[in-house]
């Protein structure tokens, strides 16, 4: 150690690397990747409607919309909702922040409540062909996403009472809202291919 | 002067640190360390070459006489099936997520990886799920039987009707690797986009980091692709859909499009570090910069994209349109492009160059060498002509096994002899090593240089009996074969003895440039802390005299002294 030339010493400066705060980067490059999943499930969708010799199983006319389409609204508005509540947090009003997070976790819960009693009404099973299959497939996996989204949120919620965490906004809030709107996004393109998209024979 | 004024981790580095090397418990344990996980990932896909090897000699010695009589044909099929999966999925991948968890944050001077939990946990569900596929030797009606692609209608049958059979326990085992791989990949990225050592820009990173970081994008695209698939598929064998089942109005093609989508460029993440890794090594042991590093650097992202549409050449054969065959036979040759580059590039470094014929660099020669014949037969399947009369014969089992074991494979064991040093602190014994090359590198021409010929002619391959006009080809390959495995002993001779009682490392073995040569062998838990050199050049600077870094003597002497 005594060998080490002061001069090299005395000129050097450290260089240093962040540690940590790598988590949204991480959480984006996670939902691109996860966005893919769903791109496979469109196109062998979007496959199977357009081949498929049989669409409709026997005693299937098509599929009720009114149901899917409130349920839409209120899914895409949530994600206003859940934009406003990050607005809040960034001008460090929590409990603003914290009410209309609460209301975006209520929307979410409705639509999940609403594709059960959907699930629950309709004349065709998950062994109905392939259209029984894609559809609930889809939305069962679309809706899986929804259940964890709003566990993310409840995680948030809980979260902003732990004393000074939310001092200086908080980053997993901005991932969860992300991934919120993107569950979002998916759901449209969903009801666009499964419910306006009709193919009838 | 004392050290203390400087460097309190000078001082730290005497004290047995977690990285030290006899402390072998911390590889059986929840470790966030990226050496540590790479260490225990390479170790584990070692262990699980070792049993796909046993497969592949079972079915070599099944293969050295025309008629079935080792074993019957089922249970041949389970072999080849758990031959493929095994080699592909626990030890390849694995093996390379090792490279990649030791090189790439000692490469770009990083302390971790961005996120060390996530990574262990990527690392353990390896084991998990290597023993969910070899637990499938144990269900009713054996493992999974329909070759490593488990194509429908083939594999979604369940003539046994029990609900845990070889099949759902193969596809149980391929989504756990896609998580893990997945985990693994969003933090090699993060990791590469946000953790890299001040002054290193991108075109200052090395091939290494370019090609890893390309593998693990096309990781990111593909894998969700095949795990769209591998549900569907499950749904169908377990839950009553028909996906993929033409009698409920599915289409058992659309699995293959799913299936090659990935599998296609996995061939690529597989391929794309050893690319790095060849990249490396040449430049250290002919002691010239790379040839055109720029070109060699970006064509690693024109291969992750042109390998993202070639997809449709392995199913040339499946009932494709013409004009999509054609586009696919386009975008194929295309590829040799990018990849020409590269080649050339390896090619251009080495003339001329001052070149030491190290076990590694043997290895690099080798696997070269093998790369441009595995290039030349893949060019041939690319063409639909060719590929619709070869397709399902030897000739695909040649080609495939010239890239995946006699290109991939020998870069992977001339990175393991390479870095041995860094990371365990110790030297490697040469003249087992060499054993080892020429051992290895007969038998592996011996095992598939014939089998293209019995391919041409004819033979099909996922057979266990054959026409005796093949006999001829089969002995010399199972002869190779039997060769490859016995090399396999003086390969765990030499880093099983070396590492308990090799010579001590220097820092710097070889005389390399690179960050990872800076740190001691093996590095602190950390590496370099919060004491990260700066980058002032371009990688491979070998003959240019110039530092690789801001007060490359005071690092230097910081890796001596530790
Ligand atoms: C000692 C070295 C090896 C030997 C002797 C060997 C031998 C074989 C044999 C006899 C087959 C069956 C071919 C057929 O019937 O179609 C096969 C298939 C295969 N091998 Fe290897 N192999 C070796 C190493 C590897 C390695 C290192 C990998 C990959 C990392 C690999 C990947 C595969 C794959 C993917 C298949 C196709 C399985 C299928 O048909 O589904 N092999 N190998
Ligand atoms: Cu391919």
């Amino acid at each position: 150690m005594t060998t080490t030339n002061p001069d090299l010493q005395l000129n050097h400066r450290p260089g240093h690397i962040k540690h940590d705060g790598h988590n949204l980067t991480g959480f984006i490059i996670f939902l691109c990747s996860e966005s893919i999943i769903f791109l496979a499930f469109f196109s062998g969708f979007a496959l199977l409607k357009i081949t498929a010799p049989e669409w409709l199983p026997e005693g299937v006319e098509g599929l009720e919309t009114r149901l899917p389409l409130i349920n839409t609204v209120v899914l895409v508005s949530s994600s206003f909702v859940a934009y406003f509540a990050e607005r809040y947090l960034h001008k460090e009003n929590l409990w603003g922040f914290r009410a209309l997070w609460l209301l975006t976790m209520a929307m979410g819960t409705y639509f999940v409540y609403g594709q059960y009693v959907e699930w629950s009404e309709l004349p065709f099973s998950l062994s109905s062909g392939v259209f029984g299959g894609t559809f609930y497939l889809l939305t069962g996996f679309h809706g899986l996403h929804v259940i964890t989204g709003i566990l993310l949120m409840s995680l948030m919620l809980y979260r902003s009472f732990l004393p000074n965490n939310y001092a200086k906004g908080e980053m997993g809030v901005t991932a969860v809202s992300l991934f919120w709107h993107f569950v979002d996004v998916i759901w449209i393109i969903l009801y666009i291919l499964i419910y306006v998209w009709q193919r009838t024979t | 002067m004392t050290s203390t004024n400087y460097d309190p981790r000078v001082l730290k580095a005497l004290h047995p640190v977690p990285g030290a090397p006899d402390n072998w418990k911390r590889f059986f344990t929840f470790n966030t360390d990226a050496k540590v996980i790479g260490i225990q990932y390479i170790a584990l896909a070692l262990f699980f070459l070792l049993v796909g090897g046993l497969l592949a000699m079972v079915m070599r010695g099944e293969l050295i006489t025309p008629p079935a009589d080792l074993v019957d044909p089922t249970v041949y099929n389970g072999l080849y099936t758990m031959h493929g999966t095994v080699m592909l999925f626990l030890f390849l991948f694995p093996i390379l997520n090792g490279f990649n968890n030791l090189l790439i944050p000692t490469m770009i001077g990083a302390p971790d990886m961005a996120f060390p939990k996530v990574n262990a946990a990527a690392f353990w569900i390896v084991p998990v799920f290597g023993v969910v596929l070899l637990a499938s030797f144990f269900v009713p009606g054996g493992p999974a039987s329909a070759g490593w692609w488990s194509y429908p209608p083939v594999s979604i049958q369940n003539p046994l009707g029990h609900f845990i059979n070889g099949e759902f326990l193969w596809i149980l085992a391929v989504a756990l690797s896609g998580v893990s791989s997945i985990m693994g990949a969003v933090n090699f990225v993060t990791t590469i986009i946000r953790m890299r050592a001040p002054g290193m820009g991108f075109f200052r990173m090395p091939v290494f980091v370019w090609t890893a970081w390309a593998a693990q994008t096309l990781q990111l695209i593909g894998l969700p692709a095949l795990t769209g698939g591998a549900i569907m598929l499950l749904f169908d064998l377990s839950f009553g859909t028909s996906f993929f089942r033409p009698e409920g109005g599915g289409d058992p093609v659309l699995y293959q499009h799913f299936f090659w989508f990935y599998s296609h460029p996995a061939v690529y993440v597989m391929v794309l570090p050893v690319f790095g890794i060849f990249s490396e090594l040449i430049t250290v042991y002919s002691r010239k910069p790379l040839f055109g590093y720029k070109f060699v650097a970006l064509a690693s992202f024109v291969i992750t994209f042109l390998g993202l549409i070639v997809w449709v050449h392995h199913m040339f054969y499946s009932g494709t349109p013409q004009w999509m065959r054609n586009i696919f036979i386009v975008t194929t040759m295309l590829i040799a492009v990018p990849t020409g580059v590269k080649v050339f590039a390896w090619l251009g470094t080495l003339w001329g160059g001052k070149i030491r014929l190290t076990t590694p660099m043997l290895f690099v020669l080798g696997g070269l060498v093998n790369f441009i014949l595995g290039g030349i037969t893949g060019i041939m399947l690319g063409t639909a002509p060719v590929d619709i009369h070869v397709g399902n014969t030897y000739f695909v089992v040649a080609h495939f096994h010239y890239v995946i074991f006699n290109t991939i494979g020998f870069g992977i064991f001339a990175g393991i002899y390479h870095w041995f040093p860094k990371f365990t602190g110790r030297m490697y014994y040469e003249g087992l090593g060499k054993v080892h090359f020429l051992l290895t590198f007969i038998g592996a021409t011996l095992n598939w240089l014939p089998l293209h010929w019995a391919g041409l002619y004819g033979m099909p391959r996922r057979v266990a009996s054959y026409d005796p006009e093949f006999a001829i080809w089969n002995v010399v390959a199972s002869i190779g074969a039997f060769m490859v495995g016995v090399a396999a002993i003086p390969f765990i001779l030499n880093i099983v003895s070396s590492w308990a009682r090799g010579a001590k490392a220097p820092p710097n073995p070889w005389n390399a440039i690179g960050l990872e040569w800076l740190l001691p062998s093996p590095p602190p838990a950390e590496n370099f802390e919060d004491d990260v050199p700066t980058v002032i050049s371009a990688p491979y600077g070998y003959g240019l005299g110039q530092p690789l870094v801001e007060d490359e003597e005071y690092y230097v002497r910081r890796a001596l002294e530790a």
